[in-house]
């Protein structure tokens, strides 16, 4: 018996031992073919690889959706007018599930086997910040669409942004509330787990301190949380004329009705991460009254944005987001660095994107400054009735 | 004052949630010695059947009691197959293997919740049609309580008496309580103890499933991973009040709400969700029987 057992498990185990040299052999043979094949369309080529990371799916999916359907909107426009230098954009996008982890892979996946020239994405600060020193290492162009993490561009020579920084729309949201608004005191409830949202804060803190304000009480909650009463409740005691929240949307809306549940009457105020149809939809009618600051507003009347948002209702049907509006600008900025840059080399073409100036652009004339940041200006944003209503534009 | 108090009506009103997934847990370790780690996602299961109970009846327009009670009953009887299903063709097959396998099953089967959720449902999260949303607020000075919170608080209490009542003074409870002392005994005694155990199953999901529709509707945004953090506190709830002990699975949920607001409004925001394990290690080295638990002599 005991004998039958053991020659079992040695036939099982020589099994497993061919199966994986099988196994292994089968892909290093695929893998070698997929290399070659790349390359070999790589040098004859006539279309241009860019690559596309964002969170198709998860909890900030509206983020990727939006800037995807950004992008692809402008490089169809870009291919119907003849492309760049006589060739296609071609655009890959991979889904990193809204996980830092996963945009890392993504990149990799991006530039060592579809060999593209230059890099788009994230909206999310954490994830363009697990993307870039990839990017930078493999010297590809990345440009972020609406990343406002200062550290992002920091990275490296090859990092841009189309949007400001988190210290510009920190300060904004607080001349906002002191000059327009006439506010003393103000709470802050801030996401411990999102570079973004602490960047925000801290920003916000400081301005508002400068200008002669108050910060009465500083709160936290980390992402993914549902219930932010208790943190309410402390704030309520400390009886603020605003809360400020720079988190997503997700949260956000959860905030409000628990705000307006415990009689909360202080509006709430907000940064980009704000900007998602399911804001009011979460929030109902608790978010009214509130603001954010955003890069872009689909009321503003001028030509270009108004072209822009009746091509993108046109092909999804819906008015486009402050997202779509930041993807369709990077796309824009990367192919007119393309058609000036010498050729697209990695270096060539990053000198190409850092020498853009007063490129009028959806969102505003985007100039990319020293430290490859978008110079422009924001709007603020007043959330009344369901509707998004412009309120606002503060310049640099 | 106004700050405690309105701390305790928070504290009390998420205790009960936890409660209602904690029942669950300690039911079938009760009875099987499983923890079922699955049981946080039925509860997530039953907050997606509610919304589209909610979204096929259309009760997101009018809001009313009777709208929520058959939203609660669509998605408890939902549950209570799926706790039915998981039952049958993932842990009876292993009944008579080391309790190791069930335990890494257990693992397996919720994982498997979790991700066909985010195939099936889409891993955006989704908002929870406000299918019942009382008029009005009574407050007393600046204390505020939301009438939902007490009907929640409501539903969670008569639920748990209903099952106190089936436990302890029905057959079906008899039976329970024989089998979580002996199956082998009690299968002499010529209990079906297969059939009881599903039952056992079947009551717990169908908790779960209440309390997935009372959270949808007094925090309105549901996604497939919702059921991760809750499935795990309300483990921690049931092993704090001695795992395996109806009780005091609701005592220890209450307890561990009211901490988490006390701690999260006067002290650590950010170490809500390490107070839960905190708890659970102190449990495990000071009294690893829990408030409520009984010592029970390890039967050779």
């Amino acid at each position: 018996m005991k004998f039958n057992i053991q020659s079992q498990v040695q036939k099982f185990s020589t099994n497993r031992v061919l199966v994986t040299i099988a196994l292994a052999t089968l892909v290093a043979v695929g893998g070698a073919c997929k290399k070659s094949q790349t390359s070999a369309m790589n040098a004859a080529s006539d279309v241009i690889r860019v690559g596309e990371v964002g969170s198709m799916t998860g909890q900030e999916a509206t983020f990727g959706i939006s800037t995807h359907q950004g992008i692809e909107l402008a490089f169809k426009q870009i291919n119907a007018a003849g492309g760049v230098k006589g060739k296609k954009l071609e655009l890959i996008s991979l889904d990193d599930q809204g996980k830092p982890e996963e945009a890392a892979t993504a990149t990799t996946k991006l530039i060592t086997q579809n060999g593209i020239t230059a890099l788009l994405g994230e909206v999310a600060s954490s994830r363009s910040l697990a993307m870039a020193p990839i990017a930078q290492n493999s010297k590809v162009p990345m440009i972020t669409p609406s990343s406002t993490n200062p550290k992002v561009t920091e990275q490296g020579d090859y990092i841009f942004r189309v949007c400001f920084i988190d210290p510009f729309q920190g300060t904004v949201m607080a001349k906002f509330a002191r000059e327009n608004l006439k506010f003393s005191k103000i709470a802050i409830l801030r996401d411990v787990k999102n570079d973004y949202s602490v960047g925000l804060a801290n920003y916000f803190s400081e301005t508002f301190k400068k200008m002669g304000g108050e910060i009465v009480v500083d709160q936290s909650y980390s992402a993914g949380d549902i219930d932010f009463k208790s943190q309410l409740t402390s704030i309520r005691a400390k009886k603020p004329e605003g809360i400020f929240v720079p988190g997503y949307y997700t949260e956000v809306g959860l905030i409000a009705r628990q705000a307006h549940d415990l009689g909360v009457t202080a509006p709430l105020l907000g940064g980009d991460g704000w900007d998602s149809p399911k804001l009011t939809e979460i929030g109902g009618t608790a978010i009214n009254g509130s603001y954010f600051s955003n890069h872009y507003t689909p009321e503003d009347k001028s030509p270009q944005v108004q072209s822009f948002i009746a091509k993108y209702k046109e092909a999804y049907g819906s008015i486009a987001d402050g997202e779509a509006a930041m993807g369709y600008d990077a796309a824009l900025i990367l192919a007119d660095a393309m058609n000036r840059a010498k050729s697209l080399e990695g270096a060539d073409l990053r000198d190409a994107i850092a020498a853009t100036k007063n490129y009028q652009a959806v969102t505003g004339k985007i100039t990319i400054d020293q430290n490859r940041n978008a110079v422009k200006s924001a709007v603020v944003i007043k959330v009344d009735g369901g509707q998004l209503k412009y309120q606002t534009t503060i310049n640099p | 004052m106004v700050e405690f108090l309105q701390h305790l009506i928070n504290g009390l009103s998420l205790g009960s949630i936890y409660a209602l997934i904690a029942l669950g847990y300690t039911m079938v370790f009760g009875i099987l010695q499983l923890i079922n780690f699955a049981h946080g996602d039925v509860y997530m299961l039953g907050a997606f059947i509610g919304m589209y109970t909610a979204r096929a009846f259309h009760y997101g327009q009018s809001s009313s009691l009777s709208s929520l009670l058959v939203t609660m009953a669509f998605s408890m009887i939902g549950c209570a197959l799926i706790g039915f299903m998981i039952e049958r063709f993932a842990y009876r097959p292993l009944r008579r293997s080391p309790r190791i396998n069930v335990l890494i099953t257990a693992v397996g089967v919720s994982l498997f919740l979790e991700f066909s959720g985010q195939l099936l449902f889409g891993s955006d999260p989704k908002f929870f049609p406000q299918i019942y949303t009382p008029a009005g607020d009574w407050s007393i000075g600046q204390l505020r309580i939301n009438p939902l919170q007490v009907i929640v608080f409501g539903i969670s209490i008569t639920l748990m008496t209903i099952l106190q009542y089936i436990i302890f003074r029905t057959r079906l409870g008899r039976a329970m309580r024989a089998v979580s002392f002996s199956h082998d005994l009690a299968s002499l005694m010529g209990i079906p103890t297969d059939q009881v155990i599903a039952y056992t199953f079947m009551l717990g999901s169908a908790l779960a499933g209440a309390a997935g529709v009372m959270v949808g509707l007094t925090y309105p945004k549901i996604e497939p991973l919702m059921g991760v953090m809750p499935g795990l506190k309300a483990f921690v709830a049931a092993v704090l009040g001695g795992i395996g002990n109806v009780t005091g699975a609701v005592v220890g949920a209450i307890v561990l709400g009211l901490a988490e607001e006390l701690l999260v409004g006067y002290w650590a925001p950010t170490y809500r969700d390490a107070l839960a394990f905190a708890i659970l290690i102190l449990i495990l080295l000071f009294k690893p029987t829990g408030l409520f638990g009984v010592r029970r002599t390890e039967k050779v």
